[in-house]
This record gives structure tokens, C-alpha cells and sequence, in this order.
């Protein structure tokens, strides 16, 4: 029998192949109820789950909070506008407040890499990190890794390429994490100014041409190119990036497989990474990511609640 | 007063001494140095099995006041600097106000009579404000007695400046310390670029930021002539430069602090904040080159760097985190446990880097042991293993690595002019 014993959910570099497969189960069995007329089991029901966002989403805190409600969970939700940060106080100090009003688990966006693992190793609650910085977005990677298995019926094998800005990318480090221990081959691609130092030593393949990474690939992941980069001087313009990086029907025609999937993990740039054609075509499983993160954002919730209930019980 | 060391291994890189010694201090001297020595009104210190070596002296170190007294004070810093030896402590000028002019030399020089432990000597800034712009006025803090100048923390971008900071340094025979980095290179970067920065997801500080700056202000030291002191020294290709600059003649000295003799950037794995600091820890391969460094004399000295900063400010989000170890109280035992222990160093050259060397770069007279000198000394145990803890750092701040680490090496006893100032 598999047993989940993580207290956190930080990254998928530090699971091992057994978890990730157990959050990609469970998460199949949690996908139905999204299904159904009445969209609710009991299963966290008298958990409280806080949803503390640092940086602005919709897609993924929708999708948590709606993952944790069909759980029947309580969510309390928290945005830094309403926060005690711009008040002087400390993340930690904030984090400790919310700790002592008895919640279960902390579900934490923030643009600085490694708080959550920093608030895993100091907090008593369970930490799910929801996006830190350019390190991890587990849930992410793991939506994207469920919905690839759900098309291709595999991930051992397949050729997997990421373009894009890789350097400031979560959701790459955590693809390439997940992807690499259930066996596939990762291609990163995009501008040698958008590869961080020495990614070849996390298992990939690295190139700077984007036909190169479109052939050969069953899944090619876009990732959003943020215009503060062109800005920094990290590339010359984004008409130059569309050209050479962004992904259109006659490149895929040109190179990709005829079964080739087009994810993108969102908000999309229209017309810059992706044409709006591929975005909404035929090849792209876009909208079943999102559907998808809801069904995996509730495994986690289940197996990360459950290890700490587990843990608390044991104490005492 | 009279006090008497019996049976203390004597280390003097100076006069190449290595013997089992007595030493007789009277007043604020060193009376004798002889086998035996009996004086019946002397205070007697059964020094047996331990080390009398000169006093440390680190020429480079924070001691935050004015302006950050939450963080360290001349009182606290030199409490902490006699826990690890040392009796002689430079600090820099990155205070509030900076040490720009005669008062704030003052300042600090009356604050340590008043503390009356360690001799706290002061750096005086390159530029007014250590902004970059326009020169201090370096000769009117020389006449306080500022023993070199540097913009540490806030390196001088402009080589302009540079220069003719080190003409005019040159020219009152002070050394002119470099914080050598690119800061548009640096921009941003909390850490070493290297695969774990990419891992982390932080942003990295390539070794170009260092090397370039060190490559420049060598050609300025040669074109000028004057004293380039180099501080913290990070990686493999700058101690290569300082290497190829001291066989040319040019009048470059460099540091390397404890840390990035000890440690790598493996130990940011679990962005322990503690660990960051700038310049950034190495990979192994740097660690190692500095070690051919310090064995080949290319690194002439020890310097703690010691920068402490309040728990509440270290313990935030990584990127938020100032940069800054605390050093004082680690540094023999690190010297010991990483350096001489791993056969790099032998006990007399780690002396002669931390005491003697020192003082040569700062043109003081100390930093040995002889008769009729300052009786300033260190006495060690180099064989007893403490555990680094919170509780025994005397330290205002707690910001190290080495919290939980066991080390080798604990200062016992320092004299500062004759006066025990620190005992264990």
C-alpha cells in the first residue's frame, strides 16, 4: 500500500517517483466529482485551509479554492493588500499569527524563491507552495504531467519540450522535475539569455532553436514571456521573440508530430509565444490543464491534510 | 602588574619561534621571554598544552556603529572580537554616518577607550558618503589615524575615482582596500550563479562581477604604483590575477575571510540566509584555489568580514536577506578545523596569516612576540572541539553558518597591552 507521509508539498524536486504517481492516482479517482450534480465530498470537511497569495493569480487560486471547497474544507482566503506585510511585519511573523489560529494547511504564493521550503521547516501547519519565486510550482507541473498522461496514456518515453523563458520559470523546474523521474526526455528552448547557468545538469536537453525543439516532440509546453525581461535587456524585442521563438501553424506544420500536444500554463500571450489558431486549435489541451488542476490541487490537498492529521494523532 | 605565562607553546611567525616558553608582562610589555622564569609578585597563567601566539589582527571587520547599534556596537563587536582572539580589529566604514571625516574617527576611537578592551583601528571611506563620486578628504583622516581607506560594501564603480583614489592614497602610504565588483553585473544576484542558483530558482552573481573588477583595479595599482589591498577574495581566476600581479611587482596584497575557505555553495541547499553573503560562496573549485592561495602566500592574510545583521532582518525571504556573516569568534577554530587540521596550512603559517601579515598590510607595529613589544596575545587550546551554539556567541547578532557545527580550537586567553581581556 502506498502511504503519503510529506507534511508539505514544496517542489516536485524533492519527491520521488512513488509520490508523484500517488498524487497522479489519487488525483484520477478525485476527477469525477467535479462531474457530478452536487460537487462535494466530506473528505476535509472541519479542515481550514488558508490560501495566502503574495502575487496576483486567478487561475491557480481559483482552482485551489474550488479544490479545497469540493473537499468541503474552510478556506480563508488572503491577499497582500490586506495583509500585515505592508504594515513592517515580517512573512514569518505573519505566517506564525495565521499558524496560531489553529489552521491545517497553508496554501502560499510569493515571488521569493524558497519560502515555502523556508516555512515548511518553521511551521506546523502544511505548506502547499502555489508558486515561489523562479523555483517550483509543484501543482503545476503536476496538472501538466496528469493532463499529458491523460492524452498519451504514458509519460516514460515521450519527448517533452519546453519553450520559452526557462530561466524565470517555476513551472519548467517543476516539469522538468516530474517529467524526468517518470521517465521522459525534456528539451528546454528559447534564448541563450533565457537558459539559466548549467540546466543541463538537471537532465535536459538544451537548444536555441526552436525547430530543433519542435521536432521529434510529443508535448510542447509554452511558456508566457513577460515584457519586463525585454526590458532588463534579456532579449531585443518581443516582434523579434514572436519571430524567432513564437509557436504558429506553419512551424508545427513544418516540424512537430501530427499528434503533437500544445499546453501552455497561462495567462497566454496571443500572438507573441503562441498564435491564437494554436492556442485554440486542434493540437492545444489547454483548457483541460485547467480543468485537470482542480482534480490534482484536490489530491494534494487530501494526502497532505490526511499526513498531518496522521502526524498530530501520533503525538498525542 | 605583573603576569606570568608558564609553559605556553610560543608562535611568533616573526621571529620563527615554536617553543615551549614562559613570558613575563609588565604593565603593558613584554618583559621576558625565557625558559623557566620565576617572579614571585607575578599574577602566574599555567599555559600548558595551549598555544601564546601575537594577538589577531583583522583588517577587516563591522562593528555598525554609528548607525546600526541594533546589529553591533564598538563595545559588543569587541567583547565578541576578544572571544575569538583577536586584539586588534579594523572596521569599515559603511556606517551611519559613513567614516568620512575626522569626527566619526573620533567617534569610534572614544567608544572603544570607553569599552577599554580590544585596539579598534578605523577605515576611513574612499569617497565622501562612499558614494563613488568625490574623494574624502584622506589626509585630514590619516591625521586621526585612519590605517586605510576603502568604499566596502559600496565598491567604487567609477575608474576614474579609482585611480585617483590610489595616487592620492599612494601618496600618504595608506592602503587602499577594493571591494572589487561589477555592481551592473551583480545587479540582483543574491547568490553564486552555478547550477544550484538555477535549481533554487535565485538569482546568481557570476565570478566575471569579481574577476573583472579585480583585473582593473590591478592595472590601476600597477599604472599608480600605490598599495592595493584586495578584500575577500571569492574564486579560482582572482587569486590567479593577485598571483601573476605579486610576480610582476605590482603593490597588491589580498584577504580571503573563513568562510570561503570553508565553506561552499552547497551550504545555501535549504536557503539557509545565514549562508548569504557577498561575495557569494564558491563551488569547490574556488574553495580549493583559495587554499592553494593562502599555501603559496598569494592570499597574505585572514579577515573575518565579520558583518553582523539582527535576526529579524536575516530571517525573511531569501532575496530580502542582507548579505553578511559574523566571523570573530569562528575564525581560529575555522583555520584550525578546515585549514591546518586538512594539512593546507601548519599552525605557524595560520598565525602568521592572522597576526603578523595583517599588520604589515596596515603598517602597524605588532603582530609579533619580543621583548619590550605590546603585550598583546592570544592563548589557545588547538585541540579542544566546541560546538558553535547561539548561547556561546558573544556576538550582538547570531547570523553564521557554523551554528551546530563542531569545530577545533578555542581561544582561552587574550591580552590586550598586558590586560586580560577575555578569558574563558
Amino acid at each position: 500500500m502506498k502511504v503519503w507521509t510529506k507534511k508539505d508539498l514544496v517542489g516536485l524536486e524533492v519527491l520521488s517517483k512513488k509520490e508523484i504517481e500517488l498524487i497522479l492516482e489519487t488525483a484520477a479517482s478525485f476527477r469525477e466529482i467535479s462531474t457530478r450534480q452536487v460537487k462535494k465530498v466530506p473528505t476535509l470537511r472541519g479542515k481550514t485551509i488558508v490560501l495566502f497569495f503574495f502575487e496576483p493569480s486567478t487561475r491557480t487560486r481559483s482552482s485551489f479554492e474550488l479544490a479545497a471547497k469540493r473537499l468541503s474544507a474552510d478556506t480563508l482566503s488572503i491577499s497582500t493588500s490586506t495583509s500585515a506585510i505592508k504594515k513592517g511585519e515580517t512573512l514569518k511573523d505573519t505566517m506564525k499569527n495565521i499558524e496560531a489560529m489553529q489552521v491545517d494547511a497553508i496554501i502560499i504564493r510569493h515571488s521569493a524563491s524558497g519560502i515555502a521550503q523556508t516555512l515548511a521547516n518553521c511551521m506546523g501547519p502544511s505548506i502547499i507552495n502555489a508558486g515561489d519565486g523562479c523555483h517550483e510550482h509543484p501543482t503545476q507541473g503536476l496538472l501538466d504531467i496528469f493532463t499529458i498522461k491523460e492524452k498519451k496514456g504514458r509519460i516514460k518515453g515521450l519527448n517533452v519540450s519546453i519553450i520559452g523563458d526557462i530561466a524565470h520559470s517555476r513551472v519548467a523546474r517543476s516539469n522538468i522535475w516530474g517529467l524526468k523521474k517518470l521517465g521522459a526526455t525534456v528539451t528546454v528552448c528559447g534564448p541563450r539569455t533565457l537558459i539559466p547557468k548549467d540546466i543541463e545538469k538537471m537532465g535536459v536537453n538544451v537548444t536555441t532553436s526552436l525547430p530543433q525543439a519542435l521536432k521529434n516532440a510529443d508535448v510542447i509546453n509554452i511558456l508566457r514571456i513577460q515584457i519586463e525581461r525585454q526590458k532588463a535587456g534579456l532579449f531585443p524585442s518581443l516582434r523579434e521573440y514572436a519571430i524567432r521563438y513564437g509557436v504558429n501553424r506553419e512551424k508545427l506544420e513544418q516540424y512537430a508530430k501530427d499528434d503533437v500536444l500544445i499546453m501552455h500554463p497561462g495567462p497566454m500571450n496571443k500572438g507573441i509565444e503562441i498564435t491564437p489558431d494554436i492556442a485554440d486549435g486542434k493540437f492545444s489541451v489547454i483548457l483541460n490543464q485547467v480543468t485537470n488542476g482542480i482534480a490534482v490541487r484536490m489530491a494534494v490537498l487530501y494526502l497532505v491534510c490526511q499526513s498531518h492529521t496522521e502526524v498530530v494523532e501520533q503525538e498525542l | 602588574m605583573k603576569l606570568l605565562i608558564k609553559n605556553a607553546r610560543v608562535i611568533d611567525p616573526k621571529s620563527k619561534t615554536d617553543d615551549i616558553l614562559d613570558i613575563l608582562i609588565e604593565g603593558n610589555k613584554i618583559a621576558k621571554i625565557d625558559n623557566n622564569i620565576k617572579d614571585n609578585d607575578a599574577d602566574v597563567f599555567d599555559a600548558k598544552g595551549l598555544v601564546a601566539t601575537p594577538g589577531f589582527v583583522d583588517v577587516h571587520a563591522h562593528l555598525r556603529e554609528p548607525g546600526f547599534e541594533y546589529k553591533e556596537t564598538v563595545l559588543s563587536g569587541s567583547r565578541a572580537a576578544a572571544a575569538g582572539g583577536f586584539t586588534t580589529v579594523c572596521c569599515m566604514p559603511n556606517t551611519k554616518p559613513v567614516i568620512d571625516n575626522q569626527g566619526v574617527v573620533e567617534f569610534i576611537l572614544a567608544q572603544s577607550k570607553k569599552a577599554g578592551l580590544i585596539n579598534v583601528l578605523v577605515i576611513g571611506a574612499i569617497t565622501k558618503g562612499s558614494k563613488g563620486v568625490e574623494l574624502s578628504e584622506i589626509s585630514d583622516l590619516k591625521d586621526v589615524g585612519v590605517v586605510a581607506i576603502s568604499d566596502d560594501g559600496n565598491p567604487v564603480s567609477n575608474s576614474e575615482i579609482m585611480r585617483r583614489a590610489l595616487e592620492y592614497a599612494g601618496m600618504l602610504d595608506l592602503p587602499v582596500i577594493a571591494h572589487s565588483e561589477d555592481t551592473e553585473l551583480s545587479a540582483g544576484g543574491v547568490m553564486h550563479e552555478c547550477y544550484m542558483s538555477t535549481k533554487l530558482g535565485l538569482k546568481g552573481i557570476t565570478r566575471v562581477a569579481e574577476i573583472s573588477m579585480i583585473g582593473r583595479d590591478i592595472e590601476l595599482a600597477r599604472y599608480t604604483g600605490a598599495h592595493l589591498h584586495i578584500a575577500h577574495v571569492s574564486c579560482r581566476e582572482s587569486v590567479n590575477l593577485i598571483r601573476d600581479a605579486k610576480k610582476s611587482k605590482v603593490n597588491v596584497t589580498c584577504e580571503c575571510t573563513p568562510h570561503h575557505f570553508s565553506l561552499t555553495v552547497e551550504s545555501l541547499v535549504d536557503y539557509d540566509t545565514n549562508a548569504k553573503v557577498n561575495p557569494p560562496l564558491r563551488d569547490i573549485d574556488d574553495l580549493k584555489a583559495i587554499h592553494d592561495g593562502l599555501k603559496d602566500g598569494t592570499i597574505d592574510c585572514i579577515a573575518t568580514d565579520h558583518a553582523p545583521h539582527a535576526q529579524a532582518e536575516k530571517d525573511v525571504e531569501f532575496d530580502c536577506a542582507p548579505f553578511g556573516i559574523i566571523g570573530f569568534e569562528t575564525a581560529l577554530a575555522l583555520g584550525i578545523t578546515n585549514l591546518v587540521e586538512k594539512g593546507i596550512l601548519s599552525l605557524n603559517q595560520l598565525m602568521e596569516k592572522m597576526s603578523y601579515n595583517p599588520c604589515k598590510i596596515i603598517n602597524i607595529d605588532k603582530g609579533y612576540i619580543s621583548v619590550g613589544g605590546e603585550a598583546d596575545i592570544t592563548i589557545f587550546d588547538p585541540n579542544q572541539e566546541w560546538k558553535v551554539s547561539l548561547h556561546n556567541i558573544l556576538s550582538k547578532s547570531k547570523n553564521s553558518p557554523f551554528i551546530g557545527k563542531t569545530l577545533k580550537g578555542r581561544v582561552v586567553l587574550t591580552i590586550v597591552g598586558g590586560k586580560k581581556v577575555f578569558a574563558a
